[in-house]
């Protein structure tokens, strides 16, 4: 950490950045975006990386890092995956409703990046 | 400076502007997947710059690619077959998984690598009260996260004893447990007050969610979400790391924001949810279920047969889908028999109230999932001006959201709640399993009314007799259903 105020500084900015950037959410979109915002709390896999990347070969640490960069990857990976199908479901309105809930009920969209 | 320090200070500046693009889309419909996408994406990068700013040994790599198999494999495994009427436990669980890794990381640091120094060093107090926020934050999302699930999937019900004041005492008592841990532990971070917070903080996450009903569980998963935020940030100033702060303050306070709109459309105050139980619970027993059928004394009760004569005729059809829908399934069943309806010449849509299906917006993800176009699913401002030009609205396993002493009768502890104004309408079909009070259990004055007619079953077999009934009268056989 360079110093500590700037981490304060970094710590309150971003509180009021995600106060302003969710201001008026359709209801259509509470349980997407909650999924969502989940995953993007998953950010704790570079906790996780960092503290693997330090371990120096210490076992424990080694495998409580593992085991947080588990969970946290289970949160990022299954967050953003899910809520892609469920967003994949309002589908574009252009191509019709019909394509885009089949897309999403039968196999995979192409998205499932991360 | 090192070029690569340079590059990876940019790549982690590129992350932070998208994922705060990112959920910025996610609050508007047209935007929201490719948005979900750039959050993903920044997600990868911020990975790859902490990756390179790391000098990695063999070691670490097979212990990252372990973690990464199991976690990614498994998240990804359960996000593509969970059924969409799941999604609010899935959620959960995610949820509480996130909650885990922030407890991770900070009981690894504090065991083995908590700086060394006297308490008086501003960097070493920082360090060991940013592990003491992410254990017990961490510990109470992760608890609290798995008890929601479990009270969602019907494995947890309420005890009685989380409904009388018993549970203010016991909380109590484990949120002093948790005090002293946590203001013991900047002295001793390895030592036994570490477990103690550990197991504190773990329970207390059970007892303050245990109590709340599960009406009232969306809310506290997102507020559980907004605390994982809190984690992670608390788990960025543990290791000391600017992206983490930003991502886990701004998700943070993205959820509390989140949270405070939910209870709005759901009138409820964030307080009597956390703090009241579940809500009427000691009236009406169970949550959501009981037989209790006293209070009632005009119910019309018709069989589906008569339901579906009403709805041969009827011109404009409007349905009104809530969490019985949900529960028993039956949105494909629905759909079939909107489309009969539809090649019968009937103008179809569904009323959807803000807080319908099992958590807010859920509704429109599962009737989306049974192809039901976007256009026909209206809002409640939009549709309430409609009803009186309704011939049958068919209430499906809602409850609290139709009853119309909420606008008018100020003794109703719905009082003020917005309502689908359904007894506008010329008929009123009520489909429900029988005549038990809804979440809040409270009567419901609709059933009451002349135009209402009571068709008790569950939803999905009731529906499943509308479809055939139609059939048997002819509906939709003319122009082959579409």
């Amino acid at each position: 950490m360079s110093s500590l105020s700037q981490a304060l500084w970094v710590l309150l900015l971003g509180s009021l950045l995600g106060f302003e950037l969710i201001g008026k959410v359709p209801p259509t979109l509470h349980t997407p975006l909650m999924s969502g915002a989940n995953a993007i709390s998953g950010i704790t896999v570079l906790a996780s990386l960092s503290l693997i990347a330090q371990a120096d070969g210490n076992p424990a640490l080694l495998l409580l890092g593992a085991g947080s960069l588990a969970f946290a990857l289970f949160n990022v990976i299954g967050g953003f995956v899910v809520t892609d199908r469920m967003l994949a479901m309002f589908g574009p309105k252009s191509s019709g409703p019909k394509s885009a809930g089949r897309n999403a009920s039968s196999s995979k969209p192409s998205s499932a990046k991360s | 400076m090192n070029p690569t320090v340079v590059l990876s200070y940019a790549i982690d500046l590129v992350a932070v502007l998208l994922l705060a693009l990112g959920l910025k889309g996610l609050s508007k419909v047209r935007s929201a997947r490719s948005a979900n996408g750039l959050a993903a994406l920044a997600m990868g990068l911020a990975v790859l710059g902490l990756l390179m700013q790391q000098q990695l040994s063999l070691e670490a790599w097979l212990w990252i690619a372990g973690g990464t198999a199991i976690g990614g494999l498994a998240g990804w495994l359960l996000a593509q077959r969970v059924p969409m009427t799941a999604m609010p436990e899935t959620v959960a669980l995610f949820n509480g998984c996130g909650g885990m890794a922030s407890l991770l990381v900070a009981v690894a640091v504090a065991l083995f690598q908590s700086t060394t120094g006297t308490l008086s060093d501003t960097a070493v107090l920082v360090e060991r009260l940013s592990i003491v926020i992410s254990v017990f934050v961490g510990a109470i999302t992760f608890s609290g996260s798995i008890v929601a699930m479990g009270k969602l999937q019907g494995w947890i019900s309420t005890p009685g004893w989380t409904q009388s004041p018993v549970r203010h005492g016991v909380n109590i008592t484990l949120a002093v447990a948790a005090l002293v841990g946590a203001v013991a532990l900047p002295a001793d971070p390895a030592g036994p007050v570490l477990w103690l917070l550990v197991a504190a903080s773990t329970v207390l996450g059970i007892g303050v969610t245990l109590p709340i009903g599960g009406a009232d569980m969306p809310v506290v998963i997102s507020l559980l979400n907004s605390y994982s935020g809190v984690a992670a940030a608390a788990a960025g100033f543990v290791v000391g790391s600017q992206l983490l702060i930003v991502a886990g303050a701004m998700v943070g306070a993205a959820g509390l924001i989140l949270t405070q709109v939910m209870c709005t459309a759901m009138n409820r105050s964030l307080v009597s949810v956390l703090f009241g139980g579940a809500l009427g619970a000691s009236a009406a027993g169970h949550v959501g279920g009981g037989g209790d059928e006293a209070g009632y004394t005009r119910i019309t009760s018709c069989s589906a047969e008569e339901c579906a004569m009403a709805l041969e005729t009827a011109e404009r059809v409007v349905f009104v889908p809530g969490y019985g829908l949900a529960v028993a399934q039956a949105q494909h069943t629905l759909r079939e028999l909107s489309k009969l309806l539809e090649a019968n010449g009937a103008e179809v849509s569904y009323a959807i109230h803000p807080v319908a299906g099992r958590m807010p917006g859920h509704m429109n993800v599962l009737l989306a999932e049974a192809d039901v176009p976007y256009e026909q699913l209206i809002e409640m401002d939009a549709i309430n001006p409609e009803f009186p030009r309704t011939d049958v609205v068919i209430v499906l396993g809602a409850n609290d959201v139709v009853n119309p002493d909420a606008k008018s009768d100020p003794t109703s502890p719905l009082f003020g709640m917005p309502v689908l104004e359904v007894d506008q309408a010329r008929q009123v079909f009520v489909v429900k399993r029988s005549l038990g009070a809804g979440y809040a259990g409270i009567k419901n004055a609709l059933f009451e009314l002349p135009q209402t007619a009571m068709v008790f079953g569950d939803a999905k077999a009731v529906l499943a007799g509308l479809v055939s009934e139609l059939r048997e009268l002819g509906v939709g056989k003319k122009p082959a259903a579409v």
